[in-house]
C-alpha cells in the first residue's frame, strides 16, 4: 500500500465524515466538482504534457446538455449525467482530432480558438438562455428512489462519482496505456520510432480529459442547479490551469490541493480577511474580500516564483530531501 | 432564580421597547448582500451599495435601540456559482432572513431560486432582467430599482412624443441588451414611430466606429444605445468622433449618472436618460446623498440610484419586519406587498403581486456644460413617469402568481 | 447606387477604411508582444495590462500634472518602459531556463495583480480623456468622413511599425539582439552583454504597449480592465502572423482589421470571434502562422 494510497484513503475517510464535523455539504460538493475538474485537465497536462487553453468547453458543454436534459426533457438524473459525459466526450474527439495534428503553443491556441467558438455558439443557441443562464435545474431522484434534493444525499453521491473518477485516472496513469502517454510526452519521436501511433495515444488522452470534464461539468449544474456561460469562458480555462500549477502539476493529489486553494480562495476570501483582521487587528484585512484578483493575482506571481511545484510538489521534495534522497 | 431574572428580562424589553417584543429568529436579523465588487458593475453598486445597507441598519437602529441586525457581504465576481453558492451556504450557516443582490442577472436568477427554495426574501437591486418578475417570478422575489422594460418604455416613449419618431438601435449582443431593443420598438411602434434597423454588437467590443457608419447610413433621427457600461461609453465617444452626434440624438437604454462622469458633459449633453432617482431630485435626497458621501472612500463622489434603492430596501424590509412582528419569511413578504412607499428614494411606491416594486421613474436629459452648476449636477428631469405607466402592466404578465 | 451583396459600394470602402484604420492599430498593439516573444520567448500575457498603464498614465499626467497628450505620448512609454525592465530583471529573468508556461503564468498574474490595483484606486467606470485640439474634426473623404484622429493613429502606427521592423531587421543593433536570443552563450562570447538586451527589449516591447494606450486614450474608454478585452486578439493577431515575425503581425494586424470590419457589416455578432475562426484555420493549414518560421 503506497503512501498515496492511505493518504488517499484517509482523506476519503475525512470527506465521508465531513458534514457531521461541520462542514458545509454545498461549498464541499463545489470543490469535489472543481477537483475533478482539475485532475481531467491534469491528466491532459502532466502525463501527456498536452496544454490546453479550452478546457472550459468541455466543463460548459456537458453542464448545458445536463441541465436541458434534467429540466427540459424530464430525463432520469442519472441518463441526464451520462448525456453531459457523452457530449463532452464527443466534443472531445472533435477539437481533439483537429488540435492534435500541432504540438506545443500552437496546441494551446488552437484548443483556445475553437473553445472561443464554442462560446459564441452557447452565447447564440436559444436553449442556454444567453447571460441569464439555464437555470433551475432539477436534482431528481438517484435509482428513482432517493430525493436528491437533501443536500447531505447529493453530497455522498457527488463523493462517490469523484472517489470513483479519481481511482480510475489512477487506474490509467498506472496502466500500460499511462507509460505509453510518459513516453509519448518525454519524446514523441522515439515511441513513434518504436511502432506505437502516438497521434492516436494523444487523442485518446484527450478524450478521456474532455469525458472527466463533462463529468465534472454534469455534477456541477446538478449540484448547484443552473448552468451559465462563465462554465464555457476562458476565464474558467485559466482558473483550472492555476489550480493545477497551484497544486503541482503531474501529481494526483495536486489537482485536489490546488481545486480546494483557488476554489476556497473564491468563495471564502470575504471571511478570511474577516478573521485576519480580527486576528491581526489590521482593519485593512476586512477589506480583502473586494479584492479577489489582486490576491488571486499574488498567488500566481508567488507560486511561480517561489513554489513552481506546486504545494503537493513542493511538499514531496520536502520529503525527499528530509530522507536524504536526490532532490527531482 | 429563573422566574426573577425572566421577569427582569421582559421588564428591561419592556423599557427598551425593542427586539425582544419580536419573534425574530435567533433574536437577530440577518442580512446578506451579494453583488459585484471588483468587476465591471462594482462602481455601480459594489461596496458603495454595502455602505447604504449599513446606513439603513444604523438608522433604523438608532430609531429602534434593542435591535441585533447583522451584514454579510461577499463578491460574486459576475459568477452565478459563487452568489449561488454564497447565499445557499449564508441560508444554511448564517440563517440570514434577507438576501439583498446587487448587479447581474444570471446571478439574480440564481440567488432568488436558492432564496425561495429556503422561503425567505430575496430583494434584487441592481439586476435588469424584467424576467424576475415575469416567467422567473417566486412569492419571495423583490424586484426594487428598475428592470429594462421600465427603462425602456421611459425614454422610448418620451423620446417619440419629443419628436424623435425614426429610430436606430445600437445593441449589446447579450439578453439585457435584446431585451432594451425589443422593449423600445414596442413602444416606439405603438407610440406611432418606426424602427429603420438595428445591428448586434458583441460585448465588450471597444471599437465602434463601424457601427456609427451603419447607425448614419440609416437615417434615423434618434440612435438608441441598448448596452451597458463600457459599451455605452465607447459608442457615445465613437458617435461624437464621427460626427454622429451632429445628425443624430442619443438616447441611453441602459445608463446612469456613473456613466456620464466618466465621459463628461462635453460628450454627452443633450442625451436622453432614464433613471430611477437622482441624487439632486429632491431635499432628502440631496442629504441622503451627502450623508453616503461622508461615509465612503471619496468625498466628492455622489451615489447612483443603486445605492439609494439600497438603502430603501432595507429600510423599507426592517421597517416590515417591525410591522410584522417577526422575521419569518411568509409574513414579512405580506407585509411588504401591503406597504406603500414614501421615502427618499420612491414616493408612492408599492410592492405587486408580482414582486415588482413599482414607483415613478425619471426621464431625464444630460446638461450642457453651462447648464451644471456644481460636480455631478449632469442631469435634468425631462418628465416623471408615472410608475403604471413605466412597468409592465400585469395584464401582460406571464407570472403564475398573478390571478387572471 | 452599386450594390455589392446589398451594401452600397460607398459604404462598403468606407469600412474597408475603417476595417484598416483598426487594423493599424492592431498591429501598432501586437507589435509589442511580437517583439517580446519573437526576441525572448516569452508569452507576455501582461501586454494588455501595460497598454492600460499607458492610457491610464496620459489620463493621470493630464489630471494630476496638467500635461497634455502630446507629453504623455512620450512620457508614458518612457516610465511603462522603465517599470517593464524592471519587471524582467527581478522576476521574469529567473524563469529563462523553464517551460513557456511559468512565463505565461507569471505574467497572467502580474495582470491580475496590476489591473486589481489600479482598479482598487480608480473604479473601473473610466475616466474622460479628451482629443487633443490639434487633431480634432474630420476629412471629407467623398464616400465617408474620416475624424483626422484616426489617421492620425494610422500615421503613427505605420511609422512605429516601420521603424520597428527596419531596427529589428535591418540594423547591427538588432541582428546582435537577434544572435543574443538566439545563441546566447556565442553572442555572450563576442563580448555583447546579452541579459542587458534582453532588459532592454522587454521595456521597448511594454513602451510600444504603452504607446498604444495612449493613442487609444482620447477614442476608448480609459479603465483598469480596458487591456483585457483586447489582449486575446492581440495574441491571436501574434500567433497568426506568425510568432517570431515582426512583418508577419503587422501584416497580420491590418488583415484582421479588414476582416472584423467585413464581419461588421455582414454579420456584426459575430465580429468578436471572427479571429478564432481565422486563427484555427491558419494554425490547422499553415502551423507556424502566415510569415512565421518553424521553431
Amino acid at each position: 500500500m503506497s503512501a498515496r494510497r492511505i493518504g488517499f484513503g484517509a482523506l476519503a475517510l475525512l470527506a465521508i465524515a465531513l458534514p457531521f464535523l461541520g462542514a458545509y455539504p454545498v461549498f464541499v460538493m463545489q470543490v469535489l466538482c472543481f477537483a475533478l475538474f482539475a485532475s481531467a485537465f491534469n491528466l491532459l497536462l502532466g502525463f501527456a504534457g498536452l496544454l490546453s487553453f479550452g478546457h472550459a468547453a468541455f466543463l460548459g458543454s456537458a453542464a448545458y446538455c445536463t441541465g436541458y436534459a434534467l429540466r427540459e426533457l424530464g430525463w432520469p438524473t442519472e441518463a441526464g449525467l451520462l448525456l453531459g459525459v457523452a457530449a463532452a466526450g464527443a466534443l472531445g474527439f472533435v477539437i481533439g482530432s483537429l488540435a492534435i495534428r500541432r504540438s506545443g503553443i500552437y496546441f494551446a491556441m488552437i484548443t483556445l480558438a475553437l473553445a472561443q467558438m464554442l462560446y459564441f455558439i452557447f452565447l447564440q443557441a436559444p436553449f442556454t438562455h444567453g447571460e441569464d443562464g439555464l437555470q433551475g435545474i432539477p436534482r431528481g431522484h438517484l435509482l428513482g428512489v432517493i430525493s436528491l434534493e437533501n443536500d447531505l444525499a447529493l453530497y455522498y453521491l457527488v463523493l462517490a462519482i469523484f472517489v470513483g473518477a479519481y481511482l480510475l485516472i489512477e487506474r490509467i496513469v498506472h496502466s500500460p496505456f499511462g507509460q505509453l502517454l510518459l513516453a509519448v510526452r518525454d519524446n514523441e519521436a522515439r515511441a513513434v520510432s518504436l511502432g506505437y501511433a502516438a497521434d492516436r495515444i494523444k487523442l485518446l488522452a484527450f478524450v478521456l480529459s474532455a469525458a472527466l470534464a463533462g463529468l465534472a461539468g454534469a455534477l456541477k449544474a446538478l449540484v448547484l442547479g443552473f448552468a451559465s456561460l462563465t462554465d464555457a469562458h476562458w476565464s474558467t480555462s485559466g482558473l483550472v490551469i492555476l489550480m493545477v500549477l497551484v497544486g503541482g502539476v503531474g501529481s494526483l493529489l495536486g489537482p485536489l490541493v490546488g481545486a480546494l486553494i483557488i476554489v476556497g480562495l473564491e468563495n471564502k476570501i470575504g471571511d478570511i480577511g474577516a478573521a485576519l483582521a480580527e486576528m491581526t487587528g489590521i482593519s485593512w484585512f476586512s477589506g480583502l474580500g473586494e479584492a479577489v484578483t489582486i490576491v488571486t493575482g499574488l498567488i500566481f506571481v508567488v507560486c511561480v516564483m517561489a513554489f513552481r511545484r506546486g504545494v503537493i510538489g513542493e511538499w514531496t521534495a520536502w520529503l525527499q530531501r528530509r530522507r536524504g534522497g536526490l532532490p527531482s | 432564580m429563573k422566574a426573577k431574572a425572566f421577569l427582569l428580562g421582559i421588564l428591561a424589553s419592556g423599557l427598551v421597547g425593542g427586539a425582544q417584543a419580536q419573534k425574530l429568529s435567533d433574536n437577530a436579523v440577518r442580512i446578506g448582500f451579494i453583488t459585484d465588487m471588483s468587476g465591471v458593475y462594482a462602481d455601480l453598486d459594489g461596496a458603495g451599495g454595502a455602505t447604504a445597507i449599513q446606513m439603513a441598519i444604523d438608522d433604523f437602529k438608532a430609531k429602534n435601540p434593542g435591535w441585533t441586525i447583522e451584514l454579510f457581504t461577499a463578491d460574486h465576481q459576475n459568477k452565478a456559482d459563487i452568489a449561488s453558492a454564497k447565499a445557499r451556504e449564508w441560508f444554511d450557516q448564517k440563517n440570514i432572513d434577507l438576501l439583498v443582490g446587487g448587479t447581474n442577472s444570471a446571478t439574480s436568477l440564481a440567488m432568488k431560486t436558492v432564496a425561495a427554495e429556503k422561503k425567505k426574501p430575496f430583494i434584487s437591486i441592481g439586476a435588469g432582467t424584467s424576467a424576475l418578475t415575469n416567467e422567473e417570478c417566486t412569492p419571495y422575489t423583490v424586484h426594487y430599482a428598475y428592470d429594462t422594460y421600465a427603462l425602456a418604455t421611459a425614454t422610448g416613449g418620451a423620446a417619440v412624443r419629443a419628436g424623435y419618431k425614426t429610430w436606430f438601435f445600437l445593441t449589446a449582443d447579450y439578453a439585457f441588451g435584446k431585451a432594451l431593443e425589443s422593449d423600445t420598438t414596442a413602444v416606439v411602434l405603438a407610440s406611432g414611430g418606426k424602427v429603420l434597423g438595428d445591428v448586434k454588437v458583441p460585448l465588450n467590443a471597444s471599437d465602434f466606429s463601424s457601427f456609427m457608419l451603419q447607425a448614419q447610413a440609416s437615417g434615423a433621427q434618434i440612435l438608441g444605445l441598448a448596452n451597458a457600461g463600457g459599451d455605452t461609453i465607447n459608442s457615445i465617444k465613437a458617435a461624437n468622433e464621427f460626427g454622429v452626434t451632429k445628425t443624430m440624438k442619443l438616447a441611453g437604454l441602459l445608463m446612469t449618472i456613473i456613466d456620464i462622469n466618466s465621459l463628461g458633459l462635453p460628450l454627452t449633453q443633450g442625451m436622453y436618460l432614464t433613471e430611477a432617482w437622482n441624487w439632486n431630485q429632491s431635499d432628502d435626497a440631496r442629504a441622503w446623498a451627502q450623508r453616503w458621501a461622508q461615509r465612503t472612500s471619496e468625498k466628492a463622489k455622489k451615489p447612483s440610484y443603486l445605492h439609494a434603492a439600497d438603502y430603501s430596501a432595507v429600510t423599507q424590509y426592517l421597517l416590515a419586519v417591525k410591522a410584522a412582528g417577526t422575521d419569518e419569511g411568509d409574513a414579512v413578504m405580506a407585509q411588504l406587498k401591503k406597504t406603500r412607499i414614501n421615502d427618499m428614494f420612491a414616493k408612492n411606491g408599492y410592492i405587486r403581486v408580482d414582486g415588482r416594486m413599482v414607483h415613478d421613474m425619471l426621464l431625464e436629459q444630460v446638461k450642457t456644460p453651462q447648464e451644471s452648476k456644481e460636480p455631478w449636477d449632469y442631469v435634468k428631469v425631462v418628465e416623471v413617469v408615472p410608475g403604471d405607466k413605466a412597468f409592465r402592466p400585469l395584464s401582460d404578465s406571464k407570472c403564475p402568481l398573478v390571478k387572471r | 447606387m452599386t450594390m455589392i451583396f446589398g451594401i452600397p459600394v460607398a459604404a462598403l470602402a468606407a469600412q474597408v477604411l475603417l476595417g484598416l484604420v483598426n487594423g493599424s492599430f492592431y498591429a501598432l498593439l501586437s507589435l509589442g508582444l511580437a517583439v517580446i516573444f519573437g526576441m525572448l520567448n516569452i508569452i507576455n500575457f501582461s501586454h494588455g495590462a501595460l497598454y492600460m498603464m499607458g492610457a491610464m498614465l496620459a489620463w493621470i499626467g493630464s489630471e494630476y500634472f496638467g500635461l497634455g497628450y502630446w507629453p504623455m505620448m512620450i512620457l508614458a512609454p518612457l516610465l511603462v518602459g522603465i517599470f517593464g525592465m524592471l519587471f524582467e530583471r527581478l522576476l521574469l529573468r529567473h524563469l529563462y531556463g523553464l517551460d513557456h508556461l511559468y512565463g505565461l503564468l507569471l505574467t497572467f498574474g502580474a495582470t491580475l495583480l496590476i489591473e486589481g490595483i489600479f482598479r482598487s484606486f480608480y473604479g473601473v467606470s473610466g475616466q474622460p480623456y479628451p482629443m487633443p485640439q490639434l487633431l480634432r474634426g474630420s476629412a471629407d473623404l467623398g464616400f465617408m468622413v474620416l475624424p483626422i484622429y484616426r489617421a492620425w493613429v494610422v500615421a503613427v502606427s505605420l511609422v512605429v511599425c516601420l521603424a520597428t521592423w527596419f531596427f529589428i531587421e535591418r540594423t547591427s543593433l538588432g541582428a546582435k539582439l537577434r544572435a543574443g536570443t538566439e545563441n546566447a552563450p556565442l553572442t555572450k562570447a563576442f563580448g555583447i552583454n546579452v541579459p542587458r538586451m534582453i532588459t532592454l527589449t522587454y521595456g521597448f516591447g511594454a513602451a510600444l504597449a504603452a504607446l498604444a494606450g495612449v493613442l487609444a486614450a482620447p477614442v476608448l474608454q480609459v479603465q483598469p480592465l480596458m487591456g483585457s478585452h483586447l489582449i486575446i486578439v492581440v495574441f491571436a493577431v501574434v500567433v497568426i502572423g506568425g510568432m517570431g515575425s515582426i512583418a508577419g503581425s503587422i501584416a497580420t494586424g491590418l488583415l484582421l482589421g479588414v476582416v472584423e470590419g467585413l464581419t461588421k457589416v455582414f454579420y456584426p455578432q459575430a465580429s468578436s470571434t471572427v479571429v478564432f475562426v481565422v486563427m484555427a484555420l491558419v494554425l490547422l493549414v499553415r502551423p507556424s502562422g502566415l510569415f512565421g518560421r518553424e521553431q
